[in-house]
């Protein structure tokens, strides 16, 4: 067995291991299941309640996806803007962390005011929380942009877009897909933080609606699909990212050195 | 070497050559370089001139600091002389229609591109290659690039990345990707200089035969006495900072000449005289 097997197999028995875990300790300690539901009736609550499920997994999905979609081209412009220009970086820094500091929580019931309840506010704290990562990212693969790597294209009287496209842009790559991995997660997370404040819509509006109507294993099914969810779409921009940037993660040091 | 004949564009324009053949390749007018400015200042090249004829060699060699990678600053317009002129084909260096190709020491190619792409590159930037860069890509210029690769001997790595070669073969197609684009002038930053002794006399021939198949005019930077003597036909002494040339021979051993060449007794009195000057600039 070869370490990456291991290793796959023995994440995949803490998995496992951790379910069995809670299953026997529900049985053996008595907990009722209005507090703590086991995962086999968990399991068979996801399996008889799909058919309604399904279409709040799809609105959150659709609130994420469009979110975080508005968020990368608001991100990647900015991030384009600060990070090409060294006063530019420096002047609207302040700013940005000013707006990265605000707990997102806070921007939903703004939302809500502006656009009433519904998709709307969704949508935007989806792609308000994501935009700071990729801005930063986007900067700072712009910013360290090794000079000699540039002086390649200024002597042959490249022009500041010329070299920003062939240059800075595929340089900044790595970095931009390493922050869109965190931006999914994170649009994901305000996406359904939005449901469960003020939607009729969405996972996060089913669990709230459930936990108020006592039906606990329905809302550990819907944290359950938010766990599964959350993993495809991180598992996706990490695929996407080693298709893309596989240059950065091998042997770079051969090629600038 | 019939390999350059495959290569189109070296044939095309030769009304432009006769234009630009009256004046000098190359040509710094008082060219100085001082950084900073009042007690601060800085003087890294003092008040220079020289002038290179189309088709020159010229080695620059110097101790570390003598203002040597300064010039070739100047004329690649990575920076500005405080005063005088740099003129390059007659026009002034900071002029974009300039068409130079320039090596470092460091091959600096580009990671996320396959060494075609890499050697590609120029043509993508610079006139007039670039206006039809987007049909060419794929056609006349795939095959100029595979052409000069297949002459530096990397005919089967024009698919690989960067990170797949080593350092001789990386500073190879660095080469190419100074001279792909046929530039007026080829600047060469002690580009062997990271390289190991068999490996650097190695590129030494490739550039030998690169040079005597295209005729480029070429400035070379280095440390190294026998690499200048070995690839140019002109050799320039700097002294110590402020920078100065004080030396200005001709090398006459006709070209194309014989790595075994470095170990004969001409050669090694002239590099001999060359190491003299230099230890001599130094002490002062």
């Amino acid at each position: 067995m070869t370490d990456t097997q291991r290793i796959r197999f023995l994440s995949t028995s803490l998995i496992v291991g951790f379910f069995l875990a809670w299953e026997v300790l529900c049985i053996l300690l008595n907990v009722s299941d209005l507090v703590l539901p086991r995962p086999s009736e968990i399991l068979v609550t996801m399996w008889t309640r799909f058919p309604v499920l399904w279409p709040h997994i799809l609105q959150t999905l659709y609130s994420t996806l469009v979110g975080f979609s508005l968020g990368v081209v608001i991100g990647v412009t900015l991030g384009v803007l600060v990070g090409t220009s060294k006063i530019a970086y420096a002047v609207a820094y302040p700013l940005l962390v000013g707006f990265s500091s605000i707990p997102k929580v806070a921007v939903v019931p703004i939302f809500v005011l502006w656009f009433g309840s519904g998709t709307t506010p969704a949508v935007l704290t989806a792609m308000v929380i994501c935009v700071f990562p990729i801005v930063v990212n986007i900067a700072t693969g712009l910013a360290t942009t090794e000079p000699e790597l540039e002086d390649v294209l200024k002597t042959l009287g490249a022009s500041k877009t010329e070299i920003l496209w062939n240059v800075g842009l595929p340089r900044a790559m790595p970095y931009f897909f390493a922050s869109l991995k965190v931006a999914i997660t994170l649009s994901f997370v305000g996406a359904v933080l939005s449901e469960t404040v003020a939607s009729n819509m969405g996972i996060g509006n089913v669990m709230m609606t459930a936990s108020s109507n006592f039906q606990v294993s329905l809302v550990f099914a819907g944290l359950i699909i938010l766990a599964l969810m959350g993993v495809a779409l991180y598992a996706v921009f990490s695929l996407l990212e080693r298709r893309v940037t596989g240059w950065a993660t091998r042997g770079n040091d051969i090629a600038v050195t | 070497m019939n390999m350059s004949s495959n290569i189109p564009a070296r044939d095309a324009q030769p009304v432009q050559t006769a234009s630009v053949h009256s004046r000098p390749a190359l040509e710094l007018q008082n060219a100085s370089v001082v950084f900073g400015s009042g007690a601060n200042a800085v003087t890294a090249l003092t008040p220079t001139n020289l002038k290179m004829e189309r088709g020159d060699f010229l080695a620059l060699v110097g101790p570390s600091g003598c203002g040597k990678s300064t010039i070739l600053k100047l004329v690649s317009n990575l920076l500005q002389p405080s005063e005088g002129l740099v003129l390059v084909g007659g026009k002034e260096a900071r002029a974009k229609e300039l068409r130079i190709g320039m090596a470092f020491q460091n091959p600096t190619m580009l990671p996320w591109l396959t060494i075609e792409q890499n050697v590609m590159m120029p043509l993508k930037i610079v006139s007039p290659f670039k206006e039809t860069y987007r049909q060419d890509k794929t056609g006349a210029f795939r095959d100029r690039v595979h052409a000069l690769l297949a002459q530096v001997g990397l005919k089967d790595f024009a698919q690989h990345y960067p990170w797949q070669l080593s350092g001789g073969m990386l500073q190879r197609s660095n080469l190419c990707r100074a001279l792909v684009h046929e530039p007026d002038l080829l600047l060469l930053d002690e580009p062997f200089g990271a390289l190991d002794q068999f490996t650097r006399e190695e590129l030494w021939q490739i550039m030998q035969d690169l040079y005597l198949d295209r005729k480029p005019t070429v400035l070379l930077v280095t440390h190294d006495l026998r690499e200048a003597g070995y690839l140019a036909n002109r050799i320039c002494v700097m002294s110590a900072r402020p920078g100065r040339i004080i030396s200005d021979e001709p090398v006459n051993i006709p070209q194309p000449r014989d790595i075994g060449m470095i170990y004969s007794p001409a050669f090694v009195e002239m590099t001999q005289n060359l190491r003299e000057l230099i230890a001599q600039v130094r002490s002062t």
